[in-house]
């Protein structure tokens, strides 16, 4: 098994710490995983991106071809990323903010609205957590249990923040399963 | 009765000099300043407690004249091998001994990080006004209508900028604690600049930060004058651009009389 | 003990690693892409009694390593591409007065300032001495993750063991990925083998100069040979490559770093296709595994290099295999870093011979 996922979005979005959260919900439950960031001057316009790999063999390129998952949190990560999405990949956009639709007919597509489940849960500053959360129950990537564990150790430290985080996962988890 | 005289030693060779024959032209100033450390170094017992740091320049080899433990720096940076020596034996006497192109001209920048950090360390500058080892060059710190074989018509400001005083420079950073200029041309002279090394070398033992001692030194080779021509130009001459004396004491020692 | 399993990024494992194998300084000066690595051991090293400088240039702070490996210490210094070549004078210099120290590249994209993007145009500077004079500089390149972290520890021991600097290298790509990382067993320093040359007063023994200054030119001959026995010696002891499914290929992709992981997936790729590929990856560039590859180089095979370059450790590949099998090199400069799928469009035009991607090399 092998699943590459690119995150990507404005800096701000909280899209560097999506990829921290699967990533280390994966290493917790011993896959093997590489966390690819943009950084630098890339980062300085505004945007952020990061692709994450997990696997339960060798990774051996942390640069993917074509990676299986996308999430674009924005439009230009929508039409920066799709043409590189693996032929029936699945796109995540975050329908609060992207109107247009991917033009690809041979790939999935997600629409979270991260904003306004964020703001079911208590903040908007949520989203990120909604997302990751509807990522992972689409790709079964992660259980629950798992991509919560993955974001309190991503966060070390930060423990403030784990009750609303937590939430917003547990929102993206109900969005997928319940469709609503 | 001659058995019973009692014979004092009252003058002899500094046991922080190994007895070698320096490469030093006649008259040269280092010779004198090599003496001086040594001596300072002897009286206060620290030999083997010491590491120097030589420059790039006449006394490139003075490790071959120091009897302590030495590290030859690249052209510019004794103050920043000194600083990673100082770093890992803190309770260490580290000095470096620099001439002016090694100290204020190629090395400028780690001269003046390591004196601002107040790393404890000692400089010993030796000043003469001309790059020596290659053969009469202008230096940093050579003075205006000096004549060099890079200014053949003596330092002119338009054309070659103005001499630097580095010390002066130094001076007003919080990390130096004392800077004192002294010159190599008189036996007062001399032991004026053996107590300011002294005070140097105390002071970076009791913790106080970045010292240095300025030597103006006589270079006749390459000012092309007699020995006694060179200590009258230094007295009449370049003191005109170094005045001697005191530029910085923060130590709080009260001084001898 | 081992440490747990931590999630890091490559620069951080440097540091952390550095720290393990009983590094207690480091002197260095920012520059990006490395900059998590002075960044964390700015807080690391005092937490272990040990000392951080952010020094005011690169050239400042290898000599700081110097000194503070004249005085006997653990010491490492990193930066990236121009600041390299700023401590080149510092790195010839400790050469010649057999003094150890590791000093971490986190290679960008050049000539000049270049870029901050992950590159690997370093190589020459690297391997074929950098700075002045007769003098080698042993070369670790990791993979990154893992390996990043065992191979800081073999830097510090060869350092050690042969007294010379020791160059890692990375490169951008590498210092910013995380990965799971478990730290071999921490050395204390004090456990570390006393050394007889360095200073540190010269109370009961006679003083000691350590320098590169021999003006007598048959003296210089003389020392100049004592290191090259070393460097031989070195060359035949410490050679390290790794290999992937090389039994039956019928191409030999040759690749280090970072370009080897992307080339690993392009020879999954490949074989998914039904070529028989297979990775021959370096791990010491100097010394560079030359008789292990010439070995290889046989019964029909081809033999393909990938760099993130315009083609410098090709010529290696070319000293080590000669005419015993045909060459192909791919190599993308400036910080663009191809994709598995480049390097597997490469390997198809190499195996046709068609000359679409890559090019044939004349020897």
């Amino acid at each position: 098994m092998i699943a590459r996922t690119t995150f990507a979005g404005f800096g701000g979005q909280g899209v560097l710490l999506m990829g921290y959260v699967l990533s280390h919900g994966a290493m917790l439950k011993d896959l093997n995983v590489t966390y690819f960031p943009s950084y630098g001057a890339e980062m300085r316009g505004g945007t952020a991106n990061c692709t994450v790999t997990l696997s339960d063999r060798k990774i051996a390129s942390p640069v993917a071809s074509h990676p299986e998952y996308l999430v674009a949190m924005n439009y230009p990560s929508l039409a920066k990323f799709e043409p590189l999405v693996a032929p029936n990949g699945t796109i995540f956009l975050n329908s609060s903010l992207v109107e247009e639709d991917p033009q690809r007919d041979d790939v999935k597509v997600v629409k979270v609205p991260t904003v306004e489940l964020a703001r079911e849960v208590g903040s908007e500053r949520a989203g990120n957590m909604v997302m990751i959360g509807a990522v992972c129950a689409e790709t079964g990537l992660l259980s629950l249990e798992e991509t919560i564990a993955g974001m309190k150790a991503a966060l070390k430290g930060k423990e403030k923040f784990f009750e609303l985080n937590q939430k917003g996962i547990e929102r993206g988890f109900s969005f997928i399963k319940e469709g609503k | 009765m001659s058995a019973e005289v009692a014979y004092q030693k009252v003058f002899g060779y500094p046991e922080s000099l190994k007895p070698a024959q320096t490469h030093y032209c006649p008259g040269c100033g280092h010779s004198i300043a090599h003496r001086l450390v040594a001596e300072c170094l002897d009286e206060l017992g620290m030999r083997e407690k010491t590491i120097g740091v030589p420059p790039v320049g006449c006394a490139v080899l003075a490790y071959n004249y120091f009897n302590f433990d030495m590290v030859e720096a690249p052209h510019g940076r004794a103050l920043a091998v000194a600083t990673g020596i100082k770093r890992v034996h803190p309770d260490k006497l580290v000095l470096t001994y620099q001439g002016d192109g090694d100290l204020a001209a190629i090395g400028t920048a780690e001269t003046i990080h390591a004196a601002n950090r107040g790393e404890k360390i000692t400089t010993i500058f030796i000043n003469n006004a001309i790059y020596g080892m290659t053969g009469g060059q202008m230096a940093p710190t050579t003075t205006l209508g000096q004549v060099a074989t890079t200014a053949p018509g003596g330092r002119e400001p338009e054309r070659h900028g103005r001499p630097i005083d580095i010390s002066r420079m130094l001076a007003v950073s919080d990390g130096t604690v004392y800077i004192e200029r002294c010159s190599l041309t008189s036996v007062k002279n001399i032991r004026k600049a053996k107590k300011a090394i002294m005070k140097a070398f105390r002071a970076q033992l009791d913790g106080l930060g970045f010292t240095l001692v300025e030597l103006l030194s006589p270079c006749p080779t390459n000012w092309k004058m007699t020995p006694k021509a060179a200590w009258e130009w230094i007295d009449t001459e370049m003191v005109k651009t170094y005045p001697l004396g005191v530029i910085k004491d923060n130590t709080g020692y009260e001084d001898k009389k | 003990m081992p440490s747990e399993k931590m999630l890091m990024r490559g620069s951080n494992v440097v540091g952390e690693a550095a720290v393990r194998a009983g590094c207690r300084y480091y002197f260095g000066y920012p520059i990006t892409p490395q900059n998590e690595l002075p960044e964390y051991l700015s807080w690391r090293l005092p937490e272990v009694g040990g000392t951080f400088i952010q020094a005011e240039s690169e050239i400042a702070s290898i000599n700081m390593v110097m000194g503070a490996a004249a005085a006997g210490a653990r010491v490492m210094t990193s930066s990236s591409s121009p600041g390299i070549a700023l401590k080149q004078e510092g790195i010839s210099y400790m050469a010649g007065q057999e003094l150890p120290c590791v000093v971490a590249n986190m290679m960008r994209g050049g000539p000049g300032l270049g870029n901050i993007a992950p590159s690997a145009a370093d190589y020459f500077q690297a391997t074929r001495g950098g700075g002045n004079g007769d003098y080698r500089t042993p070369t670790l390149a990791p993979a990154g993750g893992q390996e990043l972290a065992e191979m800081v520890f073999v830097a510090f021991d060869l350092a050690d063991t042969y007294r010379t600097p020791v160059m890692l290298l990375g490169d951008g790509l590498m210092g910013q990925v995380m990965e799971p990382v478990v730290f071999p067993d921490p050395i204390d320093p004090a456990s570390l083998p006393q050394k007889d040359y360095i200073l540190d007063g010269c109370e009961g023994r006679d003083p000691r100069a350590i320098y590169s200054l021999i003006l007598d030119p048959p003296a210089l001959m003389e020392h100049n040979l004592k290191l090259q026995a070393k460097y031989d010696l070195i060359a035949e002891k410490e050679v390290r490559y790794d290999t992937v499914e090389l039994d039956d290929a019928e191409i030999i992709v040759v690749a280090y770093g970072t370009a080897a992981r992307i080339a690993e997936e392009a020879v999954h790729e490949l074989r998914a296709q039904g070529h028989a590929a297979g990775i021959f990856r370096p791990i010491t560039l100097w010394p560079y595994p030359k008789q292990q590859l010439r070995e290889l180089a046989r019964d029909g095979r081809k033999v393909a290099v990938f760099e993130l370059s315009l083609g410098q450790m090709v010529e290696d590949v070319i000293l080590s295999v000669g005419e015993r099998a045909p060459i192909y090199f791919y190599g993308v400069p400036g910080g663009v870093i191809p994709t598995p799928a480049d390097v597997t469009d490469f390997l198809h035009s190499a195996l046709a011979d068609d000359g679409k991607v890559g090019r044939r090399i004349e020897v």
